[in-house]
């Protein structure tokens, strides 16, 4: 992946997969502590002990099409490289909480990438689910949640390109205003 | 001081598409409308999947071709990635690989337009992705 935002990108749609109706983004920027950290937390079916051993086996997949399941996989060795660390929390029937911690002033930390982006395409994908994000930094928090979106747009789908538009924006827009890197 | 776009744009936004919707007087249910699914799994995102899907988005509105564009899971052709699902109106959806924004806006132009086939259509005997 080339950049933060693409894994995030792709961790989402593991959640979807897991039949999440609320799924939670968190990045929290902590430069004095030197931790760039992103939590993905969802309210899906959740993995048992074994399960969450596994998945950061490259070859392990609950996919029935490939045998390979690199999403994960690929993010700890990023998280890794950086010197930081991939944590997973998983309940059965209760959610799964993926932890990446990243090293703020690493060289191999990825850029972010667009953020807005992914989060504007995948609200708009899944309309059924709904999305919070919080992005700390040391200058604010800026927090987006589609529920709010939804209440706000009274019917009109989430999936129309001038909402997805407003949803860039709005994103990238905020997250200036808090300086995230 | 620059201006940051706000809730308060969304309002506006919504009023303006909801005097589009009625002048369209609510032909657009979703079956009569183009479906896209572009597959977004690590081997799809890895391969440009999501640049493609912005594209799609933006350049479909431009046109004014009403559809709708979502994201799917993979579906084995990692080798193919980015593969998109091109469903038209009450038509079998067809499964086009190696796409990036060149080919997409051959899709747009072509396919989706016109219903003429193009190059980089993956052979496939099931209903949809969800099905397979």
């Amino acid at each position: 992946m080339k950049d933060l935002a693409l894994h995030i990108l792709d961790i989402l749609q593991n959640s979807v997969t897991a039949g999440a109706k609320l799924v939670q983004l968190g990045i929290e920027e902590i430069p004095s502590a030197d931790k760039y950290i992103v939590t993905i937390t969802d309210d899906g079916k959740g993995m048992s002990e074994e399960m969450v051993q596994q998945v950061t086996d490259p070859f392990f997949t609950t996919r029935t099409t490939r045998k390979v399941g690199l999403g994960l996989p690929l993010l700890k060795q990023n998280a890794e490289r950086t010197g930081g660390s991939l944590i997973i929390d998983s309940k059965p029937g209760e959610g799964t909480k993926v932890t990446a911690v990243f090293s703020y002033s690493h060289i191999d930390r990825l850029p972010t990438g667009d953020i807005p982006g992914i989060l504007a395409l995948t609200a708009s994908s899944y309309a059924e689910i709904d999305f919070i994000y919080k992005h700390h930094t040391p200058e604010g928090i800026f927090s987006f949640d589609t529920t709010e979106i939804k209440e706000t747009l009274e019917g009109v789908p989430i999936n129309n390109p001038q909402v997805i538009t407003f949803m860039k924006d709005f994103i990238r827009d905020n997250l200036a205003e808090i300086k995230a890197s | 001081m620059t201006k940051i776009t706000s809730l308060a744009d969304l309002r506006r936004i919504k009023s303006d598409v909801e005097v589009k919707m009625n002048l369209r007087e609510r032909s657009e249910s979703p079956e009569s409308m183009v479906q896209i699914r572009v597959a977004m799994a690590t081997c799809g995102i890895a391969s440009g999947a999501k640049i493609v899907m912005d594209y799609l988005v933006n350049e479909l509105d431009k046109r004014s071709i009403p559809a709708v564009v979502t994201q799917t899971g993979c579906m084995g052709y990692c080798y193919a990635e980015p593969t998109i699902e091109v469903t038209r109106p009450g038509q079998q959806p067809i499964v086009f690989g190696y796409v990036d924004s060149k080919k997409a806006d051959q899709i747009i132009e072509k396919y989706i337009k016109n219903g003429e086939l193009l190059d980089g259509i993956i052979p496939v005997n099931y209903e949809n992705i969800e099905g397979k």
